[in-house]
């Protein structure tokens, strides 16, 4: 068992409850801001105190409330990335990188020089926190939790606080930097994008409660739970009724869906992505959805329709469909669609 | 320039001296209280505060009468540090130092404070997970971080002390050589209508009292270079 975590804990206006086990080297935790995700990472560092609970790495118990352990955060051997970095600002980056080693003077500079070179800080070495750019900044907060040896690393929404044109480029690159890091890593964030690239297994939380869990490319395929499609950007949702195996009466799209999986018998909600329909010129067929276009809302990389489903009852909600630039031709030269098709594939069923 | 040569330069040394030494006591008592309160709960952080922040408050002559009646050879601490240790406060050097360290501390206090609790928490928190020890947090990461403030407090504390009339007058007293300072000079000449010499004083504490606000607008600005002038 790599990690496993057990931690109850009342919060101001709900209570965190999650507990988890995995092997996985990779684990993110997805969860809208406020959700508690945070407030887990800090409790696994040591940070805070979980009310009750237990937490262990390795066979090693890092806090277990029924036996009276708890590490202080300086023993748990935990890394922790926060999101603004932390780094010391009165510090060089070279002090920053080695003001957690133990070794003497001459193994402390050594780990030092080995690390800037890892990070590709070479040059950097006398500067203070202030004078680097974000991406430097995440280098260099890395190299020095790096320097110490952790056996998990903790990542705390590491790329909310930077412009979008750098995300990318920083995402790959700590990607790529922890890539020969032995240890577990979590990653902890409010962005699907994110913890679909990073994590192999996933976590996703919702008012302090694990709601799905899995491996990721798995639960982004079939979120199991209503918010877990949600979180994951599922953004068209109608209540369903239960017809027969592959059945469902989709109430507020007054429409019935076939649906290649097997519907489960407490289904209650069918989700859709804005990105997967197929717009259908002519007759109609099976899953499809007659609508009346809403409005209309222009992207640099694509076009959003907002549609209100005919045939619905009344409460139905606006239906997205995100349309990419590429496909906008075709809209462009035939006009607005008469139907939208659903793919049976990929037709989410939720409860 | 003949009243200049048989000036008694020593109000200046002892002003000088007194507030040296109360500035040092002030640094460290003012930066272990403030890490204390910083850390405490809101309400205990509340009844802290109060009391160390008082003695800034109140007349300097009320903190001049609890130190005497603290002090006073007639009571027992008094007694007790003179009998053990031969410590004599009242109408000593010594008084005007404890003097003008209370009236000065919350200075200190309260500026490391203000720009201890501006310390963002995640800063002690890596360092806890990056094992460091709380005491190493604090010297190396916190004080640092805080140096700015810690220094304008430090500046200040020294120009308050420098400057202690009412309750060094109370405890010390005003012995020419001994305890008397250049507000107690001041003070006392301007009773013998002397005005030249009150003059001279007056020119020397504000030489003082310009070159500490020089050195703390220097401070500040050094640490607003980051931050855009308008």
């Amino acid at each position: 068992m790599a990690i496993s975590v057990e931690i109850c804990k009342r919060l101001h206006n709900f209570s965190l409850d999650i507990s988890f086990e995995s092997n996985s080297k990779r684990i993110g935790i997805l969860g809208a801001s406020g959700c508690g995700k945070s407030m887990a990472l800090k409790s696994i560092a040591g940070i805070v105190t979980p009310d009750t609970g237990r937490i262990t790495v390795e066979n090693r118990t890092l806090f277990d409330r029924g036996n009276k352990i708890n590490l202080k955060p300086q023993k748990r051997n935990v890394g922790y990335l926060f999101q603004n970095y932390a780094l010391f600002p009165t510090m060089t980056v070279e002090k920053n990188i080695a003001a957690g080693l133990k070794g003497n003077k001459k193994e402390n500079a050594e780990r030092v020089r080995e690390m800037v070179e890892k990070f590709h800080l070479t040059g950097l070495e006398k500067r203070l926190p202030g004078q680097l750019s974000g991406g430097q900044q995440q280098r260099a907060a890395l190299a020095r939790i790096m320097a110490y040896e952790p056996d998990v690393i903790l990542l705390d929404e590491p790329f909310s606080a930077l412009d979008m044109y750098l995300k990318d480029r920083l995402q790959q690159e700590l990607i790529q930097m922890l890539e020969d890091y032995e240890g577990t890593v979590i990653l902890v964030s409010h962005n699907r994008d994110e913890v679909y690239r990073f994590s192999e297994e996933l976590l996703i939380i919702d008012e302090g409660c694990i709601v799905a869990e899995g491996p990721t490319k798995e639960l982004f395929r079939n979120p199991v739970k209503k918010e877990a499609a949600r979180l994951t950007g599922c953004k068209n949702f109608t209540r369903v009724t239960r017809i027969d195996d592959h059945t469902v009466m989709a109430e507020e799209w007054g429409t019935v869906l076939k649906t290649k999986r097997k519907v489960p018998d407490d289904v209650a909600y069918a989700g859709y992505r804005a990105h997967d329909f197929i717009p259908v010129w002519g007759e109609r067929g099976e899953n499809m959805l007659k609508f009346e276009l809403e409005s209309t809302a222009a992207l640099p990389f694509e076009q959003n329709y907002y549609l209100k489903p005919k045939n619905g009852n009344n409460g139905a909600s606006v239906i997205c469909w995100f349309v990419q630039r590429e496909k906008l031709d075709i809209l462009q030269k035939k006009g607005m669609p008469d139907y939208l098709e659903l793919d049976e594939e990929k037709i989410l069923l939720l409860k | 320039m003949q009243i200049l040569e048989e000036l008694d330069w020593s109000p200046l040394f002892i002003s000088l001296k007194t507030g040296v030494v109360a500035t040092v006591i002030s640094f460290f008592l003012g930066i272990f209280a403030a890490r204390k309160v910083v850390k405490a709960s809101p309400g205990k952080k509340a009844v802290i505060d109060g009391i160390l922040t008082l003695p800034m408050v109140l007349p300097p002559t009320v903190a001049g009468f609890f130190l005497l009646l603290l002090f006073s050879r007639r009571r027992p601490l008094g007694e007790f540090l003179f009998d053990e240790f031969g410590f004599k406060v009242v109408q000593t050097w010594l008084g005007c130092v404890i003097a003008a360290t209370v009236i000065a501390f919350p200075l200190m206090y309260r500026n490391a404070r203000a720009s201890m609790e501006q310390i963002d928490a995640n800063l002690v928190y890596a360092g806890r997970t990056l094992g460091m020890s709380d005491t190493r947090i604090f010297w190396k990461v916190i004080v640092p971080t805080a140096g700015p403030g810690i220094a304008s407090g430090t500046i200040l504390t020294f120009a308050r002390a420098l400057g202690e009339y009412g309750a060094t007058s109370m405890l010390a007293g005003n012995i020419p050589g001994k305890t008397g300072t250049i507000s107690q000079k001041i003070a006392m000449v301007i009773q013998d209508g002397d005005y030249l010499a009150a003059g001279i004083w007056v020119a020397i504490v504000m030489v003082i009292a310009f070159f500490v606000i020089f050195l703390m607008n220097l401070i500040s600005g050094k640490k607003m270079k980051n931050i855009g002038r308008w």
